[in-house]
């Protein structure tokens, strides 16, 4: 591995992480769709700077870019409170707008400048290396990995400081407003740091990357735990895997880095949802089989305890009569009999079934749920 | 912030709403209101849908902008004695499925004492599974939230409450969806507040435990109907002039409840 391309896997990581972290509270507040809207109308706060200072590299780039980011919010926002259209549709009605408008503006007035829409949407992270941080002769890199470093660190900073109350107003606003941390100041608060960051990394990795990272990896995390901070770790790491293994995939196929890494994010994220312990699908599929198989064995040392001792207990108890009471195939109730034979709940003799010890106490504990059963309540 | 508890004016009122007027657009949700609510009570707001009492104790609780009135508690506005309050809101409007777990939602009720900045440590989380010993929870606390069944959420959001340690709460349907047992544990917890001189003031939708529950009632719908103490306005013309003619079914069942009770 050459130093340049780990200069561009360097600058991949740090850039998945800076969005995967704002991302996270992003997916629980059920706003990912604003982190689209805001990666593309951060091009115009850009443009419009880039007039007034007329010099590309100026931080007062950035500083545009966040208040059009925090506009956009407002605007949305502002579109949402008539009552006339829904929140999703308030967002796909207003970024358009300013993102046509900043296109406009860069067609007619910037097109002999460096601020082509190709770059923005899909940025060029390959290149990245090339634009060198130089302090008084000494090379310190690359200059997108300083300034996604510092904004990285930015983000840490905030979500650290502010966790509980980036979880409190997230989880319950009203709560919070009540007890006085204001969800309208952290909530702008936290669209300042999506557009920050989002100016910062479209840049290097292009808006639809921006949008890949912001939205994938938090949502891949929520399904891995239950737990806020776990869930910002995963995050985390899940965006690392996807901006390292995403780099190698682009090199060996020869293909664009930010659309692999994209790629790897989606492709990450199925696995995920396949496979994750409690909430992935097969984890749900197999625990519905086992429950259905837990209620059938129920049913029937329930069936047998009802009869136990009485004089149809004989009839009641035969195997083949056992498939018309309680309506099951002859190969599924064969099954749960086996099932039952093994967990120890019943024994056959002569086809003919009895509850052992422990199957009594089994059907019983569910018959009568006061004697011993699951029960939650004091 | 101050730290009122002191100085609050002994046998004085909670709650005093004058003149509250709230408006979404054009139409009045609360219209002219006036409620009077004197410490140590049990408080019920009782009215049809749509009769305001969400806006009511929100306006109370400062999250919705009054277009007129004048709102104190403890004989103080809001902003003044923010960390006396409590509020439970309904089960319904968080998200269960977020990632959290029972003990971290208890110790959201002390993020207002701690204020900004600080974290929870060692003393909120003892405080937190104290109310959660109290509410029947401590089993629990390390569950995940999506976990619960409706009445332990409920359970959840009063633990909450007991950790805020404030004195007026007010709550929006905290019975709403509950079981029986749920329920009478609930309003041994509410009265327990009120036998240390707390004032609670409910959203509440059964009529018939009106009269059992609590010693307060406003009826509300839109306008103040009546408010006072149970036995004086909780009376059958109140009550039509409140929910209209659709009560008949309600009334019997209530009057049979209330002849135990007064």
């Amino acid at each position: 591995m050459s130093q340049y391309q780990a200069e561009i896997i360097l600058v991949g990581v740090i850039v998945a992480i800076a969005c995967a972290l704002p991302g996270v509270f992003l997916v629980l507040r059920r706003m990912a769709l604003m982190s689209d809207a805001i990666t593309h109308t951060v091009l115009l706060g850009i443009v419009i700077a880039f007039f007034v200072v007329e010099d590309l590299s100026s931080p007062l780039l950035i500083a545009g870019a966040a208040v059009v980011g925090l506009g956009t919010v407002w605007l949305v926002e502002a579109v949402h409170r008539t009552r006339l259209v829904a929140e999703d549709a308030a967002i796909g009605l207003t970024f358009p707008l300013l993102f046509s408008i900043a296109i406009i503006l860069i067609s007619r007035y910037a097109g002999d400048v460096h601020l082509d829409t190709d770059a923005v949407l899909l940025g060029e992270i390959a290149l990245a290396p090339q634009r060198r941080f130089i302090v008084s002769g000494w090379d310190l890199g690359p200059q997108a990995a300083w300034m996604m470093g510092t904004i990285l660190v930015v983000n840490l900073v905030f979500i650290r400081t502010f966790f509980k109350e980036l979880k409190l107003t997230t989880f319950d606003p009203a709560l919070a407003a009540a007890l006085g941390f204001s969800p309208v100041v952290v909530h702008y608060a936290l669209m300042g740091l999506v557009s920050v960051t989002a100016v910062g990394a479209f840049d290097a990795v292009g808006s639809i990357l921006v949008v890949a990272l912001m939205v994938g990896p938090p949502a891949t995390g929520y399904l891995m735990t239950n737990d806020l901070r776990r869930m910002m770790m995963y995050s985390a790491g899940m965006a690392t895997l996807a901006a390292i293994s995403g780099y190698w995939v682009a090199h060996f196929l020869d293909v664009s880095i930010a659309g692999s890494m994209a790629g790897a994010v989606g492709l990450f994220f199925t696995v995920v949802l396949v496979f994750a312990p409690e909430r992935g699908i097969v984890a749900v599929a197999r625990r519905h089989t086992r429950q259905r198989w837990e209620f059938a064995q129920t049913m029937l040392t329930g069936h047998l305890l009802n009869h136990e001792g009485t004089p149809e207990e004989t009839h009641e108890s035969r195997v083949d009569h056992i498939e018309h009471v309680l309506g099951w195939a002859p190969a599924f109730r064969d099954g749960v009999i086996s099932r039952a034979e093994r967990d120890g709940l019943i024994v056959q003799v002569d086809r003919t079934l009895r509850l052992t010890p422990t199957g009594h106490t089994h059907a019983a504990k569910v018959l009568i749920p006061a004697a011993g059963g699951t029960r939650l309540e004091p | 912030m101050t730290e009122p508890r002191q100085d609050a004016d002994p046998g004085g009122l909670a709650i005093d709403v004058e003149d509250l007027t709230v408006a979404y657009g054009e139409a009045p949700v609360l219209w002219d209101v006036d409620l009077q609510v004197p410490q140590g009570v049990l408080c019920a707001i009782v009215g049809p849908n749509g009769a305001g009492k969400s806006t009511l104790i929100k306006s109370i609780l400062g999250l919705v902008t009054p277009a007129a009135g004048r709102i104190l508690i403890e004989g103080r506005p809001y902003d003044d004695v923010r960390l006396m309050v409590g509020y439970v809101p309904q089960r319904g409007s968080v998200d269960w499925d977020f990632p959290t777990t029972v003990l971290d939602v208890v110790m959201m009720g002390r993020y207002g004492t701690l204020g900004w900045f600080r974290r929870p440590g060692r003393n909120e989380r003892r405080l937190s599974m104290q109310a959660l010993e109290q509410v029947g929870m401590d089993h629990l606390s390390s569950r995940h939230i999506s976990e619960l069944s409706g009445g332990q959420q409920q359970r959840v959001f009063i633990a909450r409450a007991l950790v805020q340690d404030a004195q007026v709460y007010l709550m929006d349907e905290p019975l709403q969806g509950v079981d029986a047992q749920t329920e009478k544990a609930i309003i041994e917890l509410l009265r327990d507040f009120r036998a240390k001189g707390k004032t609670v003031i409910c959203v509440h939708h059964d009529l018939q435990t009106v009269p059992e529950y609590f010693e307060w009632v406003m009826l509300l719908n839109v306008k103040r109907i009546a408010s006072g103490p149970v036995g004086e306005v909780f009376t059958d013309e109140n009550l039509r002039l409140t929910y209209g003619g659709g009560l008949a079914a309600a009334a019997p069942g209530r009057r049979d409840t209330a002849e135990g009770i007064i």
